[in-house]
């Protein structure tokens, strides 16, 4: 099989492609089996929620798919590639051009402003500053932010800080979005205001999302619905 | 506004403890801190404090690296300051050991030191018959006509100088003027003969110079044949016969000074005021205190200076370590101090257990400054050079008041260390700090 | 340069705390750069160029006892030879024994032998035709605010007149500047006629301080040096011969190890500075953990991350220690200005500035590598979670 071929092949399939996947914490001599034997396809262009009770692996397995943390077994295509036997370089330069990350407590450099925080990323391009700041003032208008640019993340709210947090994730173009509980922290009309947010990127962007949320209205935001339990899916369930 | 005046008011409190503490007397303090004792242990409010500072304490080990940089901080303050005010203690003492108030030093006039001074025979006569002097059993007058000469000997730390060592020629009076320069090893020279004594400074110090050697002067071998204790500034020197090193360098009857026991201090007006008076001679008399002080006085003056002025600079920077590590501990405890002022601890123990931790730790890095730089300082050899273009030796004198001033300055460090982060624990309103961890 | 901001705003991320640590390495290399100068004005002078092809003669003895006149033709008639001048220590003072002048008397050939005093010919005449006349260093002239042709008084602190006067007239003739590598001190001299000196002084016996022999070559330097001692072995002036650098250098020595004094006292402030600014790095490092794991999530390699803490480290040391040696820069010739001449501080160098930014980026790399291979080896799941 060519290159060529296989760069098809890679575009037509799922997005993320899990085989068998383990992973297994040693804590001294404990042994915990995080995550049991997962099988999983997401499509290209798909809003997928996983969901399931806090210890249930959800957080582990969105680590796996985004490349925080290696599995123990099984394979892990995203986008083509075995990202599963990446060494830790390989990974950092990986996730730079690939994914970009939506935290619960939105994560921004506090000592930087909104822009500077979304300009991040971009330093790791060959992009010019100029480009970098005109791209950077691109995503904040896409959430919504471009008036705070040169805010601190203590002077927003919280909503407003984790849209600066989006803006950051999506500033590199990055086909696939990694958000863990990206609501978790947020008061109902915040929480809407960043689900809508993140449905738009879905829908007119057509960024891959999967999102990690114990929030079954969150999860109504998604295409599909992913529960696990004590490491292994229970269900997979299609809303809309 | 009012943060502002309230800030004032710190520094305010800081200067004026400064100024006090800087003249405050061992004794005083001493009782203060038994004041404080007593205030911990009797008072009830002293017994919080306490019992606050026992929490602050038990928590020290974890965070030994902090604490680690204020004692180690104002150990290298205080050890500096010692070791620099020992070096010039141990100078000006050697040098002001060296003159006593009955014993006058007759130079030529405007000469200012031995080495510009010329005084012929017949100025020596008149001088030792001038009316205050001393005299001996015999009736000759107590008198020692001297001129020192320089040779150049390598200093034992480093064979490859070429230190100037004073040779004085003293007279038969000499160790009788000079009743604290005693034989300790071999004999006394021979007058008459190519022999010297050397003192003990000087044969600590350089190479060379042990009894039974020799040396070359003005192309003869000099024998050295005892050594001499003085705890002044001639055990520096190697001592030999005025006539034989006059006559080795050619110099005649001359002689650069003459050093006379007066009959007492108070036979120094007179004496002086009757060689003033002669129109024969024409000479500067001074006791040999007022000399050797004034040859001392600026050498010893720019030392202390340079010292406290390292020790400021140094202090400066220990307190910005100190008052860093401190606001550090007090915002890690943040919570601990805020549920202790929220279940009725009022602000004072607080500031003051925050304070004196800090002012102990700073107590025990000046101790182990002061102690470190007595262990390797106290007593240590230096040489520089002194009043005749020759090497002085001396000895650091790391002595207790010095230790106390080093402690002072540690414990004033640890003061303004400690005042500010005090007071931010005591004023850090409650509710925040518990809410913010 | 594009992670400078990055860096900056890490850096005073915690205002109070950064300008603290700043403020104790401002002190420690404000001391850095005072005690070097310090250490330079007394070894200066111990390595210049031309003093190798210069030759101080003095008594073995000691440099205060003098030297016959008569010395002065039989060292220029030695081969390699090419001029011979003399000088004696004057010891003045102007006006207050505080400020100390260093004033020498000197013969009509002694300027032939320093290339360090620049004259022009005009200055040359006007010294050679004033019997009282004075030549001040430009930095000394400034000082008292001394004009050519002003009439001043100067004290000696050893040499009486004939009246037994100690204040001595001199006419000033000329300020001149010195050459570009001068030794530190060249512009604050005096120099003044020997033959006024020797005339006018009261125990005047025609004795000369010491001659300085320029060489025709610096090569003959020992050669030229053991001719000139054998003119005297033997005699009761011997002399010891040493090229002006030896002979500095030795003088340095005479005053004690101050070299070793100032490495001492500088160890203990490094000891003291690498152990308070490592502690504050730690500091910021713990609590940034979170913030570095989201760099790393981002993309930044391993390697990055080290780079950064470290890059912090070593940009906390460049600005408190520019800072300080600055400061330095302003106090030394402050602080010289204000003993009066007594102690002779050299503006602070390129050398010393060198030798500063290294230690500055060698003690930022000390101080920040353990916090930065923290930083670099966390592991993002377990920083993210807050373990």
């Amino acid at each position: 099989m060519n290159a060529a071929v296989a760069e098809v092949q890679a575009n037509n399939g799922p997005l993320v492609q899990i085989r068998g996947l383990s992973k297994i914490y040693t804590r001294g001599k404990q042994k915990l089996e995080v995550l049991h034997h997962i099988d999983l396809d997401i499509a290209r262009g798909d809003f997928f929620a996983l969901m399931g009770p806090s210890g249930s692996g959800k957080t582990t397995l969105l680590n796996l798919i985004g490349g925080l943390d290696s599995p123990s077994d099984g394979s892990l295509v995203v986008d083509g590639k075995r990202i599963d036997k990446m060494a830790e370089g390989q990974l950092a330069r990986w996730r730079a051009g690939n994914v970009g990350f939506v935290f619960q407590f939105y994560n921004l450099m506090p000592a930087l402003t909104a822009q500077k925080n979304v300009e991040l990323p971009l330093l790791l391009t060959k992009l010019s500053g100029a480009q970098r700041r005109k791209n950077a003032a691109i995503a904040l208008q896409l959430v919504g932010l471009a008036d705070r640019a040169s805010h601190k993340p203590n002077e927003l709210s919280g909503g407003q800080q984790q849209r600066v947090a989006i803006a950051r994730a999506i500033v590199s173009d990055p086909t696939l979005l990694v958000c863990d509980e990206p609501t978790g922290d947020l008061d109902r009309q915040s929480a809407e205001e960043v689900l809508t947010l993140l449905q738009r990127l879905n829908r007119e962007h057509g960024k891959t999302i999967v999102m990690v949320t114990h929030d079954p209205k969150a999860a109504e935001y998604a295409s599909h619905t992913l529960h696990l339990d004590k490491g292994t899916l229970v269900e997979q369930g299609v809303v809309a | 506004m009012k943060k502002f005046l309230f800030g004032l008011g710190l520094a305010a409190i800081v200067v004026v403890w400064l100024v006090v503490w800087t003249a405050l007397p061992w004794i005083v303090v001493l009782a203060l801190a038994i004041l404080l004792a007593v205030w911990l242990v009797a008072a009830r409010t002293g017994r919080r404090t306490l019992s606050v500072m026992r929490v602050g304490l038990s928590t020290l080990t974890e965070r030994l690296g902090s604490t680690a940089v204020i004692v180690v901080g104002i150990a290298g303050v205080v050890g500096v300051l010692v070791a620099l005010l020992a070096m010039g203690d141990g100078l000006t003492a050697t040098l002001q050991q060296t003159g006593s108030s009955d014993t006058a030093i007759v130079l030529r006039g405007g000469s200012g030191a031995e080495s510009n001074s010329v005084l012929t025979r017949d100025d020596i006569d008149v001088i030792e018959q001038a009316p205050g002097i001393a005299r001996d059993a015999q009736g000759k007058p107590i008198a020692s006509a001297e001129l020192v000469v320089v040779a150049n000997v390598p200093k034992k730390s480093d064979p490859t100088s070429d230190a100037n060592v004073a040779i004085r020629g003293v007279g038969d009076a000499a160790w009788t003027v000079w009743p604290n320069v005693r034989i300790t090893k071999g004999r006394k020279f021979t007058p008459g003969m190519r022999e010297l004594d050397v003192g003990e400074g000087a044969e600590r110090q350089f190479a060379g110079l042990e009894v039974g050697k020799t040396l070359r002067l003005a192309g003869q071998d000099w024998t050295i044949v005892g050594v001499f204790a003085s705890n002044d500034a001639h055990g520096s020197e190697l001592w030999g016969d005025s006539k034989s090193v006059a006559s080795a360098y050619r110099r005649g009857s001359s002689a650069e000074s003459v050093t006379a026991r007066l009959t007492s201090p108070k036979a120094f007006d007179k004496f002086k005021a009757s060689l003033m008076g002669d129109p024969r001679v024409k000479v500067d008399v001074s006791t040999t205190r007022d000399y050797f002080n004034k040859q001392s006085e600026g050498l010893s003056k720019v030392i202390r200076v340079v010292g406290i002025t390292i020790g400021v600079i140094m202090a400066i920077g220990a307190i910005f370590g100190a008052l860093n590590t401190m606001y550090a501990a007090v915002a890690t405890r943040a919570r601990e101090i805020a549920t202790l002022r929220a279940i009725g601890f009022r602000g004072l123990p607080v500031v003051v257990s925050v304070l004196l931790e800090t002012m102990l730790l700073a107590l025990l890095g000046g101790i182990i400054g002061a102690v470190i730089v007595w262990l390797v300082f106290n007593g240590y050899t230096a040489s520089t050079v002194g009043g005749n273009f020759s090497q002085v030796v001396f000895q650091f004198r790391v002595t207790p008041e010095l230790l106390w001033t080093g402690i002072k300055w540690a414990l004033a460090i640890g003061f303004i260390g400690g005042l500010f982060p005090a007071v931010r624990a005591a004023r850090l309103p409650v509710t925040t700090a518990l809410r913010e961890l | 340069m594009k992670y400078f901001n990055l860096v900056w705003a890490a850096l005073f991320r915690r205002k109070t705390r950064t300008i603290f640590t700043l403020i104790s390495i401002i002190a420690a290399f404000l001391l850095f750069g005072l005690l070097n100068a310090v250490r330079v004005a007394f070894t200066s002078g111990s390595n210049s160029l031309a003093g190798n092809e210069r030759l101080v003669v003095a008594s073995r003895f000691s440099i205060m006892t003098g030297l016959p006149e008569s010395l002065k033709t039989r060292i220029a008639a030695i081969p390699g030879v090419e001029s011979v001048g003399h000088e004696n220590w004057f010891g003045g003072v102007y006006q207050d024994p505080k400020n100390f002048v260093f004033s020498f008397a000197v013969d009509e050939d002694y300027l032939a032998t320093n290339p360090d005093i620049l004259l022009t010919p005009e200055q040359r005449k006007a010294f050679a035709n004033t019997q009282d006349g004075a030549l001040v260093g430009e930095a000394l002239a400034a000082r008292y605010h001394w004009k050519v042709g002003q009439k001043i008084p100067l004290q000696s602190t050893i040499f009486p007149r004939k009246n037994g006067d100690k204040t001595w007239p001199f006419t000033i003739v000329g300020i001149y500047k010195v050459s570009k590598d001068a030794p530190n001190g060249v512009d604050q001299m005096f120099f003044l006629h020997w033959k006024y000196f020797d005339e006018g002084n009261m125990y005047g016996q025609h004795s000369v301080g010491w001659y300085v022999v320029k060489l025709r070559d610096a090569k003959d330097a020992d050669k030229v040096g053991q001719a000139i001692d054998a003119l005297s072995a033997n005699s009761d002036h011997e002399t010891k011969t040493q090229t002006a650098n030896a002979f500095n250098a030795s003088f340095a020595k005479q005053i004690g190890n101050i070299g070793l004094i100032v490495e001492a006292i500088m160890a203990a402030v490094f000891f003291t500075l690498i152990l308070l600014t490592g502690n504050t790095m730690a500091q910021a490092v713990r609590e940034r953990i979170p913030e570095l794991a989201v760099l790393k999530t981002i993309g930044f390699s391993n390697r990055s991350v080290l780079a950064l803490v470290l890059a912090e480290a070593i940009l906390l040391l460049l600005i408190g220690g520019v800072i300080g040696m600055a400061i330095a820069s302003v106090l030394a010739p402050a602080l010289a200005k204000g003993s009066g001449g007594m102690i002779q501080l050299p503006p602070i160098g390129w050398l010393i500035w060198i030798e500063g930014a290294v230690l500055m980026v060698l003690i930022g790399i000390v101080v920040g590598v353990l916090p930065a291979l923290r930083g670099m080896r966390l592991k993002i799941v377990d920083a993210l979670a807050g373990r």
